[in-house]
């Protein structure tokens, strides 16, 4: 709906707004006012706040407003809805796609966007630069340009049009070739004096302070954005957050910035309204993430038996308080391309933990424990250290003895993916909507040490590998999709790692923040339609 | 040479090797704690091994400690404080601005607390065992055992949610308020709730030595005099009891200042200041090694200043400092 609608408004003007708002205004919608300042929580301050060349939520959050993508997530039709392009098509043979751009776009400079600017953005920033593009784009050979409107990828290598679809909305926001032709891209001012196409334009950013967001006049879409200003309060902790939108002093807070437990509290005050939904596009994964070179360990009846201790249902409910899912194996749930849940299951059974471990040759020594090891929760949520103290205490009860090893980030990142100083950790991979961009990686093997978020667990399969790389070469769409359910029932057989649960994010906002919420990747969208009723 | 400027020089003469040994001691810190500035970026975006490797090059980061060592060392030498990893900015622009937002705390605080403090100490003083002494003595210890963390949280809920009068945070407003007047009343305004947190503990300390002080200046025999020769009640309570016990508060007044310039990581962070304590929590945990130097030498320049402020003050309200030096 939303998305035709757009369509319609920018091609029709003024009068069909006029209809449509008339229309929605009968099916009892509220009418969207114009108007307003809409100040949110922010708790991070990328150094680089380029999509471009770094895509992460916490840069998405800030830049998404500014600097918009080719093609944004949307929970109709086939799944995209268009920004700076409003077609796409690949070739069967996967070696080329096509993107019609927009017309009447221009930066926020004023100079005209065109075709030259996705060439620039894909060749020079997202294929060399960008974290996850470097991986995405690697075939990626050159863009040509025919006309201003039309960008044509080609790759040297069959690349899946699937896996280009499902990465634009993340990984191609377009950046202007003009204010980066000359000099060290990664140098350049614009990598935090944002200048793009998106409905805000980038005002001010008072360090420790805020960012300052101001309403593009000249937008590309009629009529939007709504809002007069977007300012991006910095707030680190997380009580005063919780204070701020009580008092009104702002009126959103993303990426559950309050407190689980302060949730239901802040639900029972007028005015606020508790939002679970808008981040199934950015879907984390939890997940127990093991060292296969631990002998103990190599053994699929072992980490079959840790994940039979697991209690998924009491992780979700007592950990998350019910916001999160109990996970299946490595694609969420959420993902109508991929997912399936016919695939082998670990329910909750002590008895059988044991059992296997016993067979194992992993008896009780006369202390009660089988065997002790060493369990690292990664520090960025609070859900996962509190889940390394469940899985301490559930790995207890079934004979394994794990000692919990603390770090902060760095330190964590180092010892599990660069060091393998681990038997057990606890991790949260972001699920990127497409196997091949963010979840073959952690069970593909060969990787050297020092990347992280990926098989740095000392596992290597002949068939996983052989079924990864037959995937990744694969162009057809169904056939691709077979391939990646039968990569999911390999990993639910092999158990190379367990997943424990999906959660995603939730926001707290004021109830006068309208149209919260209404696409997956809503935080970290572009909030033309967001607006403020009095 | 006078008294003061032999304070001076000495205390100068004795700044340099602490100021050496705090940087190596950072330095040291640094480079034993696991993992570098690139696992700090990467734990929030990810990457391939290229990608670590180019951001390692970029960051300079390659060598062995020695080498890393041998150029801050040189770096040190020239005054030139490099570039923050965290910010890609120079350090000496992150830390300008910060300071300001640190030392306005640090005055506000200090004055809140000195001010407070020693009139409730006077006042505690000046009649020590009566029930007004007794009442000012336990509330100070009351404030005193309160976490500053949790009394900010505590003012937050109070005077900004529940009756909505003060701001929540931040040290100056979204917009900012035209003419200088205003924008200092707005500051002034953002800065009652982080003072009164961060200074409670403070205005406790100040009162009880206030009044510890009085309470041995009551039985000198000095006093006894005084009283005795008929001095007045009040003559003697300022200028026989008060004033001898004035010195050790402004010996904790230097030491509190000294602790305040390094800015307060909790207050700073409730109230949302972008001052040098959370600077110096950024720097620790994007593992931010010139950063961290930058804010570690700065804070001790500052220290070392507001000592030898304190001894040049002592040494005018005591006559006796200094001269054993001469």
């Amino acid at each position: 709906m939303t998305m035709q609608r757009r369509t319609l408004l920018a091609g029709a003007g003024a009068v069909g707004a006029a209809a449509l708002t008339r229309k929605a205004r009968a099916q009892g919608a509220p009418m969207p006012r114009s108007g307003g300042i809409l100040t949110v929580a922010a708790d991070t301050e990328p150094r680089n706040l380029n999509p471009a060349m770094v895509a992460s939520n916490g840069v998405f959050y800030v830049a998404s407003k500014v600097i918009e993508p080719l093609a944004e997530m949307t929970t109709q039709g086939d799944g995209l809805a268009p920004r700076l392009a409003t077609h796409w098509e690949g070739t069967p043979d996967g070696r080329s796609v096509t993107f019609t751009l927009r017309e009447g776009v221009s930066w926020h400079d004023g100079r005209p966007f065109s075709s030259a600017d996705v060439a620039f953005s894909a060749m020079r920033l997202w294929k060399p630069l960008q974290n996850l593009g470097r991986v995405v784009f690697k075939a990626l050979e050159s863009v040509d340009t025919p006309d201003a409107r039309t960008a044509i990828f080609r790759f040297s290598e069959p690349t899946p049009f699937q896996m280009i679809r499902n990465a634009v909305p993340g990984l191609a926001s377009v950046v202007p070739r003009h204010l980066y032709e000359v000099g060290d891209i990664a140098a350049n001012p614009a990598n935090t004096r944002l200048v793009g196409t998106g409905p805000f334009r980038f005002a001010e950013h008072r360090p420790g302070e805020v960012y300052r967001l101001e309403k593009n006049p000249s937008y590309w879409e009629a009529g939007r954005p709504y809002l007069d200003q977007i300012i991006f309060r910095v707030l680190p902790d997380r009580g005063a957050i919780a204070a701020a939108l009580e008092a009104n002093q702002i009126q959103l807070a993303a990426f559950s910035a309050v407190p689980l437990a302060d949730m239901e509290r802040l639900a029972r005050v007028p005015g606020i309204a508790v939002i679970p939904q808008g981040y199934d596009g950015i879907t984390y994964q939890l997940t127990v993430e093991i060292n296969h070179r631990r002998k103990e360990l190599a053994d699929a009846r072992v980490r079959r038996a840790i994940a039979h201790a697991i209690d998924r249902r009491f992780v979700v409910d007592t950990i998350f308080l019910g916001y999160a899912k109990p996970s299946t194996g490595p694609v969420p749930a959420f993902d109508r391309q991929f997912y399936t849940a016919d695939v082998p299951s670990t329910p909750f059974d002590r008895r059988r933990a044991e059992a296997l471990l016993d067979e194992a040759g992993l008896p009780r020594g006369a202390n009660g424990m089988r065997f002790s090891l060493r369990l690292l929760p990664a520090p960025w949520f609070e859900q996962t250290r509190q889940f390394g103290d469940y899985l301490r205490q559930a790995l207890r009860a079934v004979g394994i003895d794990a000692q919990i090893v603390n770090n902060d980030a760095p330190a964590h990142l180092r010892a599990v993916y660069t060091d393998h100083a681990f038997d057990l950790a606890i991790g949260s991979p972001v699920y990127r909507n497409d196997p091949a961009i963010s979840t073959t990686i952690l069970y593909e093997s060969g990787l050297p040490a020092g990347v992280p978020f990926a098989n740095q667990y000392g596992y290597a399969s002949v068939d996983m590998d052989g079924l990864i790389r037959r995937a990744a070469g694969t162009i057809d769409t169904a056939e691709r999709t077979a391939l990646y359910q039968s990569f999911q029932k390999l990993a639910g057989t092999e158990l190379p790692l367990i997943h424990v649960a999906e959660f995603t994010f939730i926001t707290v906002a004021r109830r006068s923040v309208m149209n919260v919420a209404n696409n997956p990747r809503w935080a970290t969208s572009h909030w033309a339609d967001t607006w403020l009723s009095s | 040479m006078n008294r003061s400027a032999r304070i001076v020089v000495l205390r100068l003469a004795g700044a340099l090797p602490t100021l050496l040994i705090v940087a190596l001691a950072a330095f040291a810190l640094l480079e034993f704690a696991p993992g570098d500035a690139v696992d700090a970026y990467l734990a929030e975006t990810g990457g391939d091994a290229g990608y670590a490797a180019e951001l390692r090059r970029r960051l300079g980061l390659g060598g062995t400690a020695w080498e890393r060592l041998a150029g801050f060392l040189l770096s040190l030498a020239t005054l030139d404080l490099g570039r923050s990893v965290v910010f890609s900015r120079p350090v000496v622009s992150v830390i300008a601005e910060r300071l300001p937002n640190t030392l306005l705390l640090m005055a506000s605080t200090t004055l809140f607390a000195a001010g407070l403090g020693l009139l409730g100490g006077m006042l505690a003083g000046a009649r020590p065992g009566s029930w007004r002494d007794r009442g000012l003595s336990v509330t100070a210890l009351a404030f005193l055992a309160m976490p500053s963390f949790w009394l900010g949280l505590v003012l937050v809920v109070a005077f900004a949610v529940t009756w909505p009068l003060l701001p929540v945070a931040g040290l100056r407003g979204l917009t900012a308020p035209p003419g200088l007047a205003a924008a200092v009343l707005d500051t002034a305004w953002h800065l009652v709730l982080p003072t009164i947190a961060l200074g409670a503990g403070y205005v406790a300390l100040y009162l009880r030595t206030l009044r510890a002080g009085m309470l041995m200046a009551w039985q000198a025999d000095h006093v006894r005099a005084a009283q005795a020769r008929g001095v007045s009640d009040g003559a003697v309570l300022w200028r026989a009891v008060t004033r001898p016990a004035l010195l050790p508060t402004v010996v904790i007044a230097g030491q509190n200042i000294g602790t305040l310039v390094g800015g307060s990581v909790v207050v700073e962070t409730v109230f949302a200041i972008p001052g040098m304590g959370r600077l110096a929590y950024e720097a620790v945990t994007g593992r931010d090694t010139p950063l961290l130097l930058g804010v570690i030498l700065s804070a001790t320049v500052l220290v070392l200043a507001v000592n030898l402020l304190v001894d040049l003050l002592l040494a005018r309200l005591d006559p006796r400092i200094g001269v054993a030096d001469a």
